[in-house]
């Protein structure tokens, strides 16, 4: 007879393989990391630029010339830019980060050698006509109208500035920013940023030498080198500030609460990743499962740290229903001193430790998942005994121990609070 | 090509395995043949709060998610108008794991009153937040009653309004779950590195066990053809105008269908498409401007939606649209253009086999579609669509006798 009560057998997981890069320079010393697989043919190409030469005067700077950059060069139209992206199927995708403009390439390997050039041509040649940066400028003014209509958005810009201030991870965006964009300023960061000197190419799926070989002819030379400033920041610590905005018609209530705190660098990371999944990392974590599971107060919560380059940071975020969001801010603060106050069962942490092995393993689901997890440690100046350290801390860190972390970051004194709608 | 071996168990649960060595992992897809179109008119969001509800434990296992995470695992589940998709992602080692979760919630849940009370409240707060506490959250709860008069594809999975989620009652819950939640009802994927012979003795193991059930008849009132233009308007506190315009095409098993998909991709995938290029760069009508299929299984909706540029009269913004459809009806697609389509397709579906938990869903819902082979053949289908074919449909669709147009305006102009 099956008995359904008992739980099968499992196994922690033991073993979880990373997928390491292989190194290449390309002739003007462009570094390219490969990570190979030939499951499928295609490939995923990375061009990765820091950002560089940040001016509080021109915010906007960066993240224009990240989406405009494939809107004409000397020789082609944004269109037709498009078209021939389009019609080899292939994929050019732009992402603007805290630290980083990237631009992407997906495609099939067989049309790899039709695209690469179209690259290049952008990459290199970019005019950004005045007539695209216009309709850019109006199209991102009324989306920005409409992001401010949403209580999540608005509690992340004032998140984000309260931690942040005037740099370029706090900047407060606002229309005024946009009608100030010129295109001799987006030439000027152009020619600053997308130089060869400011590239890191990370290359994943099936690309052997051939595939080198084009990209080498395409991007290894007749690309001009420039001088640029790497962005920097310094943040100060105890800078507790309470924003509340009202919305007297909200049904809910976007609340995001947290502090500064270390990024990947620090060797306390992975225990505080730890950390932070018992609090609310996961969808059994102790915030969803008091605040949605138990009250209802809410569809999801959830609290993350986030590691950039220059600075770390932890927080809580949610939407509650507007007549219970004083009931949820003390509900999310009392979990935070039950972290402080009291070890964490063995039981629960047992569960988490699995858990986030078993995340891992899944994690790694492609060859562009074993990219990324090269990219988190490259840039952040660490190599794969990262990886090594945080398996060992997941299996192996005490209760005691998380106790010390819970005190040393979670310190609520010096939270700052968002709410947006009512309270 | 996604491989796959099937067979079914003695209660009619059908089981498709598809084995993948290079992944550690294991999916367990299970798809139930039911979802908001299934619903009682006075009692709609109940597939999906009954999605919710599924998670607040089984008959013999208090807990569904814990267990899971126990072992490595994550899970989560989407309803939709057609059906409701739950899925298991875990370390391969553990598989038999999330067989005895999920086939013991086949067998029956725990129907607990607290569970009950809790997910009201959540399926709540998720109404508020993603349909009305958002600019523009509601367009679908005016959109669908719009197009559909008879159909149960006139209310929104999240459903017609909070009330009759707030009046769901346990009777109501465990009458669903008798219905609609049999093996018979179901179709089970299971992927990643397992071995077919042993996905089959778990199978036997653990679900075929359970009753079959009774099969549900599914006969819902389907809609009679539109014979007039339906027009509305609302104002809300948004900061721009909108304008929403959904046509009546045929379900997804009509042969036709490839035909559409590749025409909403003529008109809006990326940035080399006509309606971007037209209307939002060189007309500078709109700042955002899109065109999708609703893919559902009955006869589904066209969709051509666009955020108006300030100052632009929605009269106008209309007119440009009609004419770039008008132009689909009379003249046909260039063969570059078509091609270019294609092309992409072709390449999404290559890169979408990427991803194990993608690869299961889909042979499941192809499954559901009659047979999970025609996942393979998806390529073929598209290459066949001819120019002729894009002119013949566009001809058949847009015309202002089978539209509905939402226009959803500022209440600064009001």
């Amino acid at each position: 007879m099956l008995n359904r009560q008992q739980p099968p057998d499992f196994k922690q997981v033991s073993t979880i393989n990373f997928i390491q890069p292989e190194k290449k320079v390309l002739d003007n010393g462009v570094p390219v990391f490969t990570i190979y697989s030939g499951e499928q043919d295609l490939v995923r190409i990375e061009f990765i630029f820091e950002n560089v030469n940040w001016k509080l005067e021109k915010p906007l700077q960066a993240i224009a010339v990240n989406s405009l950059i494939n809107n004409g060069t000397i020789k082609l139209t944004a269109k037709e830019i498009a078209e021939q992206i389009d019609f080899y199927g292939a994929f050019f995708q732009t992402e603007y980060v805290q630290d980083q403009s990237l631009v992407t390439l997906y495609t099939l390997n067989k049309h790899l050698h039709s695209v690469l050039p179209i690259v290049k041509d952008v990459l290199s040649a970019s005019q950004f006509p005045q007539h695209e940066l216009d309709i850019y400028i109006q199209n991102q003014k009324q989306k920005l109208q409409v992001n401010l209509k949403k209580n999540d958005v608005l509690s992340r810009k004032e998140f984000a500035h309260a931690l942040f201030g005037n740099t370029a991870y706090g900047v407060n965006i606002k229309a005024e920013h946009y009608d100030a964009l010129k295109r001799e300023d987006l030439i000027e960061y152009f020619k600053a940023a997308y130089a060869p000197n400011n590239c890191t190419i990370v290359v994943s799926g099936k690309f052997n030498d051939a595939g080198f070989n084009l990209l080498n002819d395409a991007f290894g030379k007749d690309w001009e080198k420039s001088n640029a400033v790497k962005n920097s920041f310094n943040f100060s610590t105890k800078d507790k500030k309470n924003i509340y905005i009202e919305k007297p018609e909200a049904l809910q209530s976007a609340i995001r609460i947290g502090q500064l705190a270390i990024n990947r660098k620090h060797e306390d990371f992975s225990g505080l990743q730890i950390l932070n999944t018992v609090l609310g990392g996961y969808f059994g974590s102790r915030l969803m499962n008091n605040i949605r599971e138990d009250k209802g107060y809410t569809y999801g919560i959830g609290s993350g740290i986030s590691s950039l380059q220059q600075a770390g940071y932890l927080f809580i975020a949610t939407e509650v229903g507007a007549d219970v969001c004083p009931a949820a801010l003390q509900e999310i603060y009392k979990e935070i001193d039950i972290l402080k106050n009291e070890r964490i069962g063995e039981e629960e942490l047992n569960l988490v430790r699995n858990y986030m092995l078993g995340s891992m393993l899944g994690s790694l689901e492609n060859v562009f998942s074993h990219a990324d997890k090269f990219k988190n440690i490259y840039f952040s100046g660490l190599d794969y005994s990262y990886y090594t350290h945080y398996i060992e801390t997941v299996k192996s860190i005490t209760a005691e121990e998380l106790l010390t972390l819970a005190n040393k970051y979670f310190t609520t004194e010096n939270f700052t609070e968002v709410v947006i709608g009512r309270k | 090509m996604v491989d796959f071996n099937r067979f079914t168990l003695a209660n009619g649960l059908k089981v498709l395995v598809h084995e993948d060595a290079t992944t550690p992992m294991a999916v367990l897809n299970i798809l139930y043949d039911v979802g908001a179109r299934d619903e009682d008119p006075e009692k709609t969001g109940f597939a999906h709060l009954f999605e919710h509800l599924m998670f607040g434990g089984s008959v013999n296992i208090p807990s569904y998610d814990e267990p899971l995470q126990r072992v490595g695992g994550e899970n989560n589940a989407f309803t939709s108008n057609d059906i409701t998709n739950y899925y298991i992602t875990l370390p391969a080692e553990n598989i038999e794991t999330a067989f005895w979760l999920e086939s013991d919630r086949m067998l029956s849940l725990a129907f607990s009153e607290k569970s009950l009370d809790t997910q009201r409240n959540v399926v709540s707060e998720e109404f508020k937040q993603r349909y009305l506490n958002q600019p523009y959250g509601d367009v679908w709860l005016k959109l669908r009653p719009l197009a559909y008069k008879k159909h149960s594809y006139r209310w929104a999975t999240i459903g017609k309004e909070l009330s009759h989620i707030e009046n769901a009652t346990m009777d109501d819950v465990k009458a669903f779950f008798k219905k609609h939640y049999t093996p018979q009802n179901a179709i089970l994927v299971v992927g990643g590195n397992v071995k077919t012979e042993e996905v089959k003795k778990l199978a036997e193991k653990w679900f075929e066990p359970i009753p079959a059930g009774e099969k549900y008849i599914r006969d819902l009132i389907q809609e009679d053809p539109q014979t007039e233009a339906r027009q509305e308007t609302v104002k809300a506190n948004v900061p721009l105008n909108a304008i929403y315009m959904a046509f009546k095409m045929p379900g997804r098993l009509n042969e036709d269908y490839y035909a559409f998909d590749l025409l909403s991709d003529i008109l809006s995938r990326g940035q080399s498409s006509r309606l971007y290029n037209s209307l939002l760069k060189e007309q500078q009508l709109f700042s955002d401007i899109n065109a999708y299929i609703s893919s559902s299984l009955d006869p589904g909706l066209f969709i051509v939606e666009g955020k108006l540029v300030e100052g632009v009269a929605i009269e106008t913004a209309e007119k440009a649209i009609w004419a770039e459809l008008e132009k689909l009806k009379t003249e046909l697609v260039s063969e570059t253009e078509l091609t270019k389509v294609k092309n992409k397709v072709e390449s999404v579906l290559v890169f979408s086999e990427m991803g194990l938990l993608d690869k299961a869903m889909n042979l499941a819902y192809y499954e559901l579609l009659g047979d999970a082979a025609l996942l393979n053949q998806e390529t073929g289908a598209f290459l066949k669509v001819s120019a002729e074919d894009i002119k013949r449909i566009s001809n058949e669709t847009f015309n202002p006798n089978s539209s509905s147009t939402l226009y959803y305006l500022t209440e600064k102009n009001a």
